[in-house]
């Protein structure tokens, strides 16, 4: 319900280069295609095939996959801006969003840079000049030391006075580096000192900031807007507490457990901070809320759209890019603080690319399979920037999606989000979505009870103990009732696939393909080996051996090779290329499954209810048949000197004929061994000395053992055979 | 004589489908004493066959199968199920030879033999079973392994051979290894199979030892898996004793030597799966896209009706009872595709039923008994079976006959001549035949309709059916007549309790040996089915002897 924004004398924007990738580059094209605005996408060399290339009116070629290189280089952006004759430019988030000087360039160079003043930009990114601007307009800040005296005694007064535990970060950076947290005075210079190490080596600047440390803290943030106008709203919180590596994966809007009036509160405070930098066009200004005492305190400013913008426009029902261009074209503020709806509640999950037994590293891959959930403008939006078969590469964020539902409180729309989370099929790569879905279906979650340790408060909850082996049992039991499930509809599927790859219409080879396939008098079994990759514990997989009896009626009997689980009858019906309607042990579900080849090897995903696993089939194919275990002839003639006799089999020595050393003449017999009960008897292969006989009859020899040699007769040899 | 001459036949056929006046009736009374009678028969003739297939499917007992997994070894069936395509039918064949043959139990004589599609392309699977008497060959092994071979030289089917047997049973060698359908005569049909350009592929699975070392070595490809593959021509014991050389059997035949060194094998797997693998493999690469199955797909007709009336009603057709008659076209009515079958020369000759039908849309030629054979029957079979060659249409044989009419009136007329006629056709028709014997079969007119003797491309019993040359009962008299003469010459007298006695003797023996599992357990035969199975078999037995190109019929002299 976008109010008309009053109109004014700038031009109008009627072209747009988004200066970014993925889903915040598909996003804002959206925006703009509904507005008549043309787009243009910039690309690196990684992602010329990709959906926000593919999404745009006109794209442009900035460089190499490096961001440093391509998306971060501002004079290629501009130029590409200049080319295709783009007047505005919009950052995005993350790459140039916060760079005040890329803002500045645009603007010297005629381009609206759809962001805030570079001014704006610039104090809000020095965090010391930040809260001190804070302070002076009465936003609350955390108790701290932000002095440019360095002195560590002084320091450790300053400590002293805001009390322990207390917080050392340093004033540039992010990303948790160099920052500390001192439980008490002792470990204070140790701690100031190693944080000072860290911030000189990550940052090149090593001074330190001291902050209360708060406990048990929510991170919860304002949306503000303002036009260029000077008036400024807020469009509600958001609480983004369930981070890990200091990363936001769950966002909600309204923030959960939260009182009106200090909703309102914050609300102004954030406004305030807008107010204090001259701000205008999206922003979120940042505070910690301290649990325990109910107070809020001023983090930071973020000068750009967020990835969670979209919790708060499903709240509010607006168009937050839409504002975003209308604003930076100049024009009004649709409507005032007390117009602003707040109807509902959202969620968003983000969706990573990443392992998250391994410490939620970021992973890489092929999106080989990749359905999400159907989407609805008002409940369930899916914003994501890749398709099926994309690479999630290293260059950039790993974030495959972003998932955003909307319900009439915060309960109906926790429900919508596991279900739609459920639904939500990745396959190729490891995916933190079990991981949201634990998270989601936490009681403490539940309940809104939300802070930025909640992961490490419930990791025994969210990951699963591996000594714990009643759990691990539970586990691995739904992973066989999974692989039970994927062989039925595996063989089913690729059954239906050969009969109609194969035999197209003919019929006699077709009936060898009669379902269910013919034994003599009694039914075919198909033995699938599939290996499951726990995802709870990287070194773990385990080997599953499902043997499938074809049934009369058409169903299967699935039995794994462990007698303490009994046959499952399954029967299978295709509905599509990847799902199919199951029944087990009498109940129905829906299945899906994705089956794809990696690294030569077949892999299996498989989806029901909130089930998701992943199987690795053992097809034969996947080895090589190079032979590792190096064979080596147990004798080369070849390497031998020339004139030496080899045994030609195994066998016993019964005769020697002649005495070493004698002169023997080409075919002379020399000795006769008898092997495979015949007597083979050894010629002299030429002319020449007998060296080196040392047999007797009743010795054994060896296949190619060494026997006798002959010197070449000559004249040397001749004086040597005087010595024997 | 292409099979294309007779799609236009079956087109117009086809066509003409909607008003065809062929459709069989039912021909079944299911309320009558009979059809119950003989159901329960037939249930306990086929719980019987169960329980002995079940024995057999079981291969040499839990030990040999647990040992035999302990080594990652599948079991034969299991390891064809791997090769097969998804999914993919199996006609197994002989699944009893060697049932009560010898005095230790040889569950299908020690080998798994039959048919299936690999890639798309049928293939003949001839796989030792390693649990029963470690794979070695017992006379009755050797003639089963020939059988396949027949087949698959016969049909044009690549042969895969699973190879893991210890060679020739050593205490019955005499019987094994010298005679012309002895062991030899596995690698000389390789030999000649390869010649003709039918493919033949080894997997070593498993010991390859002594003469089962050449069926690797004869092959045009082979696979070894390391670790469980060996060949050699004697094992480590042997290699000792007579060259005193030690040597562990990896080193002396693995996978590693034949692969790398002496070249006896081709492919190098690193696990029974993989091998397997491989094998799929070599198959998928043969690419014999000219040959085969391709020239009999003309003349099939791609969609086709199911019979009109449940196939397991065969299960009650048949009487126990070999005196009673039967109508042999409700036994055709649930074979043939929609129970439509155009009967030829049906009010003639009719103690045999001749007529035109499909089965999964191939056509069929189908020749039945319905009694005694006269001189006009053998007359008719003999000009129907002129037909199908003329066309090319695949013969089915449904046996139920207990001979040729006897006695002056028909010996006069000629039966001799007629019976002869229709075994020359029977003798030379070049299309493929397939023999189901579903009663009795006895005398010349087993001949006539296709017994072994004349190679019909698979032959298959039902449980109730029996073979011999004549009835217990006609055999015991006719014995007795002789005996008694021999006695009378000699001036004793028979008394009638010894006579009877003397009779009684005559019938068991007859009764014995004209059993079916007598008759599969010597491999006089491909397998007892289930009646039930009846089209099933049929239809992948023809399915699989059109695999060929069609061949010219040419007849001997006709004795007019």
């Amino acid at each position: 319900i976008v109010r008309a924004f009053s109109a004014s004398e700038q031009q109008r924007i009627e072209k747009i280069l988004i200066a970014n990738r993925g889903e915040i580059a598909c996003r804002i094209m959206r925006t703009a295609k509904r507005l008549g605005i043309q787009t243009v996408a910039v690309y690196s060399d990684a992602d010329r095939h990709s959906l926000h290339v593919k999404s745009a009116d006109e794209a442009v070629h900035i460089g190499p996959p490096q961001a440093r290189l391509s998306y971060l280089k501002a004079s290629s952006i501009i130029d590409a801006a200049i080319r295709t004759g783009a007047q505005a430019i919009h950052p995005g988030y993350g790459f140039l969003s916060e760079s005040a000087e890329f803002a500045q360039l645009c603007e010297d160079k005629g381009l609206t840079f759809i962001g805030p003043p570079a001014s704006a930009i610039r104090d809000m990114g020095d965090k010391s000049a930040s809260k001190r601007i804070m302070g002076a307009a009465g936003v609350p800040l955390v108790p701290g030391y932000h002095g440019k005296d360095q002195d560590i005694d002084l320091m450790k007064l300053e400590a002293d006075k805001i009390g322990y535990p207390i917080l050392i970060k340093p004033t540039h950076g992010g990303g948790g580096k160099g920052m500390r947290i001192v439980q008490s005075p002792d470990e204070f210079v140790e701690s100031f000192l190693g944080a000072q190490r860290e911030a000189a080596a990550s940052f090149g600047v090593n001074t330190i900031l001291l902050e209360k440390y708060i406990t048990q803290p929510r991170h919860i943030e304002v949306q503000i807007f303002g036009d260029k106008h000077g008036k400024v709203l807020h469009l509600y919180e958001r609480d983004c507490s369930v981070q890990r590596r200091h990363q936001k994966i769950i966002e909600e809007a309204p923030a959960p457990n939260v009182s009106n009036d200090f909703r309102t509160h914050l609300g102004q405070a954030a406004v305030s901070a807008a107010k204090a930098v001259g701000y205008h066009n999206a922003g979120t200004v940042e505070f910690i809320v301290d649990t325990v005492s109910g107070q809020f305190y001023f983090m930071e400013m973020n000068t750009r759209l967020q990835v969670e913008h979209p919790v708060t426009e499903m709240i509010v029902g607006q168009d937050l890019v839409e504002w975003q261009i209308r604003v930076a074209s100049g024009e009004h503020l649709p409507i005032s603080q007390s117009q602003v709806p707040l109807s509902g509640h959202a969620f968003e999950a983000r969706i990573y690319a990443e392992n998250v037994p391994k410490g939620f590293l970021p992973a890489t891959g092929v999106l080989h399979h990749y359905h999400h959930v159907p989407v609805s403008p008002q409940a369930v939006r899916v914003e994501t920037g890749v398709e099926q078969g994309d690479t999630v590469s290293m260059h950039y964020d790993p974030m495959i999606a972003k998932l955003v539902v909307w319900g009439e409180n915060r309960a109906a729309a926790l429900v919508k989000l596991k279900d739609c989370l459920s639904k939500f099929q990745v396959a190729g790569l490891p995916t933190n979505i079990n991981f949201l879905l634990k998270l989601a279906n936490h009681r403490a979650f539940q309940n809104g009870d939300v802070e930025t340790h909640f992961i490490e408060h419930f990791k025994d909850d969210l990951f699963v103990d591996l000594s714990n082996s009643l759990l691990v049992d539970k586990v691995l039991g739904a992973a066989r009732f999974s692989a039970t499930l994927a062989a039925a509809c595996l063989i089913e599927k690729e059954n239906s696939l050969f009969r109609e790859n194969l035999c197209g219409g003919d019929s006699i080879i077709s009936i060898w393909y009669s379902s269910p396939p013919f034994r003599v008098h009694h039914c075919a079994r198909h033995t699938v080996e599939l290996e499951w990759e726990n995802e709870y514990d990287s070194s773990g997989s385990k080997s599953l051996k499902l043997s499938t009896t074809y049934k009369p009626d058409g169903s299967y009997l699935i039995e794994t090779e462990e007698e303490s689980f009994p046959g499952l009858e399954v029967k299978v019906t295709c509905i599509g290329n990847h799902d199919f309607r199951v029944e087990a042990d009498g109940v129905n579900m829906d299945v899906s499954l994705a089956v794809y080849s990696k690294d030569q090897t077949k892999h299996i995903d498989i989806w029901y209810g909130s089930h998701h696993h992943h199987f690795r089939q053992k097809t034969g194919l996947e080895l090589s048949d190079e032979d590792e275990t190096e064979h080596k002839p147990r004798f080369d003639k070849s390497s031998y000197p020339q004139g030496t006799v080899a045994a030609p089999m195994a066998g016993l020595v019964v005769k020697v004929v002649v005495k070493d050393g004698t002169k023997v003449e080409e075919g002379q017999p020399i000795l006769v061994l008898e092997a495979m009960k015949m007597e083979h008897v050894v010629k002299a292969p030429s002319a020449g000395y007998v060296r080196g006989l040392h047999l007797a009859a009743g010795r054994q020899v060896s296949d190619g053992g060494i026997l006798f040699s002959i010197k070449v007769c000559n004249s040397l040899c001749n004086t040597i055979d005087m010595s024997y | 004589g292409s099979w294309k001459s007779s799609l236009s036949a079956f087109q117009i056929l086809q066509t003409r489908r909607d008003y065809s006046l062929g459709v069989l009736p039912d021909g079944v009374d299911r309320n009558s004493e009979a059809f119950s009678r003989n159901s329960k028969a037939m249930d306990l003739l086929i719980s019987d066959l169960q329980s002995h297939i079940e024995k057999v499917l079981g291969g040499g007992g839990p030990v040999a199968v647990k040992r035999n997994k302990s080594r990652n070894k599948l079991l034969p069936r299991e390891r064809i199920d791997c090769l097969l395509d998804p999914g993919a039918s199996f006609l197994e064949l002989s699944q009893l030879a060697g049932h009560e043959l010898y005095e230790e139990s040889l569950p299908s004589a020690g080998i798994i033999t039959g048919i299936g599609p690999v890639h798309g392309r049928l293939c003949m699977f001839v796989a030792n079973d390693p649990t029963v008497k470690g794979g070695t060959y017992y006379p009755i092994t050797v003639k089963k392994h020939l059988r396949a071979q027949e087949i698959a030289n016969q049909c044009k089917l690549p042969c895969v051979y699973l190879v893991d047997s210890g060679g020739a049973f050593l205490p019955k060698q005499a019987e094994v290894f010298p005679d012309r359908e002895n062991f030899g005569r596995i690698f000389y049909n390789q030999a000649l199979m390869s010649a003709e350009g039918i493919p033949q592929i080894a997997l070593v699975l498993g010991s390859c030892t002594a003469g089962g070392a050449y069926i690797p070595a004869m092959a045009d490809e082979s696979v070894m898996v390391k670790g469980n593959g060996t060949i050699f021509l004697a094992g480590p014991p042997l290699v000792k004793a007579a060259t005193g050389e030690e040597v562990s059997a990896e080193d002396l035949g693995g996978a590693s030597v034949h692969c790398k060194t002496s070249g006896v094998s081709d492919y190098f797997a690193q696990d029974e799966l993989h091998g397997l693998a491989l094998g799929r493999n070599i198959i998928k690469n043969l690419h014999m896209a000219a040959r085969g199955l391709k020239s009999g797909l003309l003349n099939i007709s791609s969609e086709y009706q199911e019979p009109l009336y449940d196939v397991k009603e065969l299960r009650s057709i048949a009487p126990t009872d070999h005196k009673q008659q039967f109508d042999i076209r409700s036994v055709i009515a649930r074979i043939v595709d929609g129970s439509e079958f155009d009967e030829f020369k049906k009010l003639y000759g009719t103690t045999l039923v001749t007529g035109f039908g499909r089965i999964f849309g191939q056509p069929v030629g189908i020749i039945g008994n319905n009694g005694i054979l006269f001189n006009e029957s053998a007359l008719k079979g003999a000009h129907f079976i002129e037909l199908c060659t003329q066309r090319s249409i695949p013969l089915v044989f449904l046996q139920n006959i207990t001979g040729f009419m006897v006695g002056s009136r028909s010996e006069a007329n000629g039966i001799a001549k007629s019976g002869a006629k229709m075994v020359m056709a029977v003798s030379c028709a070049k299309v493929p035949k397939v023999t189901i014997i579903v009663g009795g079969s006895f005398g010349a007119g087993n001949y006539a309709m296709c017994g072994r003797a004349y190679s019909p491309d698979f032959m298959y019993l039902w449980p109730n059916a029996r073979i011999s040359v004549m009835g217990g009962a006609q055999a015991a008299g006719v014995l007795a007549q002789i005996e008694r003469g021999n006695k009378k010459k000699q001036g004793i007298e028979w008394d009638k309790e010894e006579e009877e006695k003397f009779k009684a003797k005559v019938v068991e023996a007859y009764e014995r040996e004209g059993n079916s599992y007598y008759s599969t357990a010597r491999l006089w035969d491909d397998g007892i089915i289930d009646p039930a199975d009846t089209r099933k078999v049929i239809g992948l037995s023809i399915s699989a002897s059109m695999n060929r190109d069609p061949e010219e019929t040419k007849y001997g002299v006709f004795r007019m």
